[in-house]
């Protein structure tokens, strides 16, 4: 893959006037024009809107204003993060052509900074996925080899910033959603602690569990992101009160001390090349001057069947509003139950249907302690079980993904083969810590591996810089 | 329908205050929901005003747009500890949950709720008859949107279309569930009554139930004393408190009926036809509901300080069980437990207790007010007034008709008068105790028969004595008077 600028060095440039805005979403804008046809990343592209942004980036350089940290940067948003007056549809039917009246906080916060909003990304439908295939809309394709998937749910922003059409994008995580894509499109993605980043305007799959996060080239750029997404909203309850801790002024502090877990009892099923390069940046991260330790995590290994029946049971709830009444597609039928039911039948694919099922059933009256509240001890358990393992270490290793990219079809007709995708990325999200993907070389066939940071609540400074010094050991 | 099997009852039926019908105890609870008087709704900046245009109080949250997320209302809580402190509970931090169903005017076809554990538990509220009901709980909810059904009978069936009004989406709620320890329809009435005084005293919610900031349902069931509860069926669209009496009265009927036919009480909810005064079958409880309540993820855990239930506590009104104790405490003795509690009802114990502090007899103030004066609006007789009239009557120079008429003239006056100068006006002369005493010994000197059978202990005759001496004074005396210059003449004589 060529290499692309950074959201950094571009932000420089305008900021500085050495480079137009409008000349940097126009260079983007040809390059969406020229592969998008390929890749699919968009769900709409917004050329008109991008160049009107940009055009008043440029007045403000002009007239001697800063525009932000991100002056003129073209960004992608995954299609569940609302827009004001753009189309925001989940990837899904029942949406299609919903235009919300209002705008996520993190677009404001992006804005705020001067990025460009330059179009919504592909998704697995409602985020329920692994591999862009559930999209309502067609799959998106992986820049590194087109007939293999990019990794889902936000299998359209980790394309777009692979393929060089942004050079950063958000995504939401839920169980592994930005960093299982990261690594199978080669760059880097960051899930934030649980509550950094304000979920107002996120379109909910799991609300227990979704949090939204930045796709880069760089581990700087996504640092630089969380930054400015991150920090307290009081329009979202869960929101913590703190800012995002500082993390891009010790990016360059290294690792020299830092206490590396690895899990001695990581589920098996990982592919003996994404294994390697785990190896491989272990023994880096050593010779860098990193302790490696070796830690338990005993309930790591339950995280998979936990998620499956609390974000389903979540998702059940949030995704009963789609009832034809008040916005988005509409089935007529003869009474109002009718219609809600031709309308949810119509409107939701296979895999949203199969979540929902899967939720209704787990909290169902004399499951739910059975199903759901078993899953809730076992998620408490998890998130004891890491605090534990982490009074021995700052930072752990895993694979981001079991895999390198998959070809399309591989896992369709298996969802449980599509669930063992985020057995690595699921604990994580259960305890709310914080986890990321860098790109760490290539295994079959020469695709990418990415390498998986998790931290502590809160501890991204030490995750950021694990993975400043794996993309050292890169260059 | 079952409701063929009770078409022979007659109604309406007058409510009786028994606590038995035919043998058979009737076990009431109510469930009553109040929407609380903040400015704004439970999880969003909207206003929460009543009879605006529809949807013109509504935003993303409200909506339950996609994305959107609920922030919770600090004036909820602390107005839910208000009712808490009020009605003794113990007020306690509690979470909210999810109850999952589809319904077009819920936003989110969830309702957010408190679930197992509620911000009110274990309280309780005192009747005005000196009852003590229990509260089982009091929660929070948000309040869903309103359907208007367009066709000819405004209900859903037989309807072509609906509307939804979603400016009521969203209004907090408490929903205040008492304990099945009422037993009478006349007792479920003073219940609504007095929560209806406290909600409005405290401010908690302004509680009109022709607006529907507090609705009531009742859980009716009927059995024999000894024996297990019987099944129990829920009563709605009981829009008045007088509605609430005909339909608890009514449905303990039915139920009877159908056991004393050997039939069996069918577990559903049942509609109150205000028309018809009967209770018609909504829904069938088949299968318990299922609404898969799972705790909000959207929301954090509501954190309750003893110190912020002491500041509530500290600015409570006092409330009307405690006014109607310091009323009939003032009130030494004179005026009925009703009467108290009507002046309390009507907010007029300040004045009685005005007058009394200005020297009013307690037992003349009380029947002043609650007769003579207007129920409700201003009072232009200052206390004191009323309490120098009073002192007339209680003295004799006025008889209890003089001092209405007095009353009258006073008010008519716009308040601006002296009560002897009005009286003397009238020609209410003064009453000379010589003039009475002499009428008095008349009236026994010529009905001796009459006499002797009084100083026998026979009540009856007492109003002949009376009478007479009214038709000797030309009707100037006092009854009271009169009959306690018998009584000291009897006294004397035995």
């Amino acid at each position: 893959m060529a290499q692309f600028e950074t959201a950094i060095a571009i932000a420089s440039a305008v900021r500085s006037g050495r480079r137009r805005a409008l000349d940097v979403v126009d260079e983007h804008l040809a390059r969406i024009a020229e592969s998008e046809s390929d890749i699919h990343a968009f769900n709409v592209v917004t050329a008109a809107e991008a160049r009107a942004a940009a055009a008043v980036i440029d007045k403000r350089v002009a007239a001697g204003d800063d525009p932000g940290p991100l002056a003129g940067v073209p960004v992608a948003l995954k299609d569940n993060m609302c827009t004001r007056g753009i189309p925001t549809t989940c990837s899904s039917n029942i949406l299609k052509g919903w235009r919300p009246p209002y705008s996520a906080a993190v677009v404001d916060r992006l804005s705020n900074a001067g990025a460009i909003l330059i179009g919504k990304t592909n998704m697995d439908e409602f985020a329920m996925g692994s591999s862009t295939e559930n999209s309502a809309f067609g799959p998106t394709r992986n820049p590194h080899d087109l007939t293999r998937a990019p990794g889902g749910s936000s299998g359209g922003s980790a394309a777009a910033v692979a393929a060089g059409f942004v050079p950063i994008s958000l995504g939401s995580d839920t169980g592994g959603s930005i960093r299982q894509p990261a690594a199978l499109c080669g760059v880097v993605g960051v899930k934030p602690t649980y509550g950094l980043v304000s979920r107002y305007g996120l379109i909910a799959f799991a609300s227990s569990l979704d949090q939204i996060g930045p796709f880069s080239h760089s581990v700087a750029d996504s640092a630089l992101v969380c930054e400015i997404i991150g920090g307290h909203d009081p329009r979202d309850s869960t929101s913590l009160p703190q800012g995002f801790p500082a993390v891009s002024g010790q990016l360059g502090a290294g690792v020299h001390g830092l206490r590396v877990g690895r899990i001695t009892n990581l589920p098996c099923g990982a592919d003996a090349d994404v294994l390697a390069r785990l190896d491989a940046a272990f023994d880096f991260l050593a010779h860098a001057g990193a302790i490696i330790v070796d830690v338990e995590v005993p309930a790591f290994g339950y995280g998979l069947t936990s998620y499956y029946l609390v974000a389903p049971a979540e998702a059940s709830s949030n995704l009963a509003r789609y009832d034809g009444v008040r916005y988005g597609q509409r089935v007529d039928a003869a009474d109002t139950e009718k219609m809600m039911i031709a309308t949810r039948t119509r409107g939701f694919g296979d895999e949203v249907k199969r979540r929902i099922m899967l939720g209704t059933y787990a909290l169902s009256a004399g499951y739910y302690d059975a199903y759901y509240g078993k899953a809730l001890k076992v998620r408490r358990l998890i998130a004891q079980d890491f605090d534990a393992a982490y009074q021995h270490c700052d930072v752990m290793l895993t694979p981001a993904s079991p895999t390198v990219a998959f070809p399309f079809g591989s896992k369709g007709d298996n969802p449980l083969a599509m669930y063992l995708c985020d057995v690595f990325t699921i604990p994580t999200n259960l305890a709310g810590h914080p986890a990321m993907s860098v790109p760490f070389g290539t295994g079959a066939e020469g695709l990418p591996v990415g390498v998986q940071i998790l931290a502590p609540s809160l501890g991204e400074a030490g995750m950021f810089r694990t993975a400043v010094a794996l993309e050292e050991a890169m260059q | 329908m079952s409701d063929t099997h009770v078409s022979g009852i007659a109604n309406p039926i007058t409510p009786e205050p028994t606590d038995y019908i035919d043998g058979y105890e009737i076990v009431i609870g109510l469930e009553c929901h109040a929407e609380l008087a903040t400015n704004t709704k439970i999880f969003c900046g909207c206003a929460n005003r009543f009879g605006d245009e529809p949807n013109t109080n509504i935003c993303p949250v409200c909506l339950g747009l996609p994305g959107s997320l609920p922030v919770l209302n600090r004036q909820v809580v602390e107005l839910a500890i208000r009712l808490g402190v009020a009605l003794d509970c113990t007020v306690q931090g509690s979470i909210f949950h999810r109850k999952n169903y589809f319904y077009p005017d819920m936003p989110k076809d969830y309702q957010v709720t408190q679930y197992d554990v509620p911000i009110d538990i274990n309280g309780h509220l005192m009747l005005a008859n000196g009852k003590r009901i229990g509260i089982t709980r009091a929660h929070l909810e948000e309040d869903t949107g309103k359907s208007t059904h367009v066709g000819e009978t405004g209900r859903i069936h037989g309807s072509s279309h609906s509307l939804v009004d979603y400016n009521r989406a969203g209004i907090p709620l408490l929903e205040i569930v008492s304990e099945p320890e009422l037993r009478n329809g006349d007792d479920a009435r003073a219940y609504l009554t007095e929560l209806r005084a406290i909600l409005e005293a405290t401010g908690v919610s302004d509680a009109k139930m022709e607006e529907g900031s507090l609705r009531c349902d009742a859980n009716v069931s009927v059995h024999r004393p000894g024996t297990p509860y019987g099944t129990r069926c829920e009563v709605k669209n009981l829009n008045s408190i007088r509605s609430l009496g005909r339909a608890i009265d009514y449905e303990a009927r039915r139920q009877i009926r159908l056991v004393e036919s050997g039939e069996t009480v069918r577990q559903e909810t049942r509609h109150w036809d205000e028309a018809d005064g009967r209770t018609h079958t909504l829904r069938v409880k088949e299968d318990a509901d299922d609404y898969r309540y799972f705790p909000e993820p959207d929301l954090v855990p509501i954190v309750i300080t003893a110190e912020w239930i002491d500041g509530v506590r500290g600015t409570l009104p006092l409330l009307p069980a405690a006014r109607r104790a310091r009323l009939t405490q003032a009130a030494d003795g004179a005026g009925s437990a009703d009467s108290v509690a009507l002046l309390v009802e009507r907010g007029r114990d300040d004045y009685v207790l005005n007058a009394i502090a200005a020297g009013a007899d307690p037992g003349r103030a009380l029947v002043h007010v609650e007769n003579n004066l207007p129920p409700d609006g201003i009072i232009v007789v200052s206390p004191g007034d009323l309490a120098a009239l009073t002192q007339l009557e209680v003295s004799g120079k006025l008889t209890a008709t003089q001092a209405k008429t007095v009353l009258v003239d006073l008010i008519a006056l716009d308040g601006i008068g002296d009560p002897a100068a009005i009286a003397a006006e009238r020609g209410f002369e003064a009453m000379d105790t010589s003039v009475l005493d002499a009428a008095v010994d008349s009236a026994i000197a010529s009905q001796p028969d009459t006499w002797a059978k009084y100083l026998a202990g026979d009540p009856k005759v007492a109003g002949a004595l009376v009478g007479a001496v009214m038709k000797a004074t030309h009707g100037k005396a006092d009854g009271k008077a009169v009959t306690a210059a018998l009584n000291a003449r009897r006294d004397a004589n035995g």
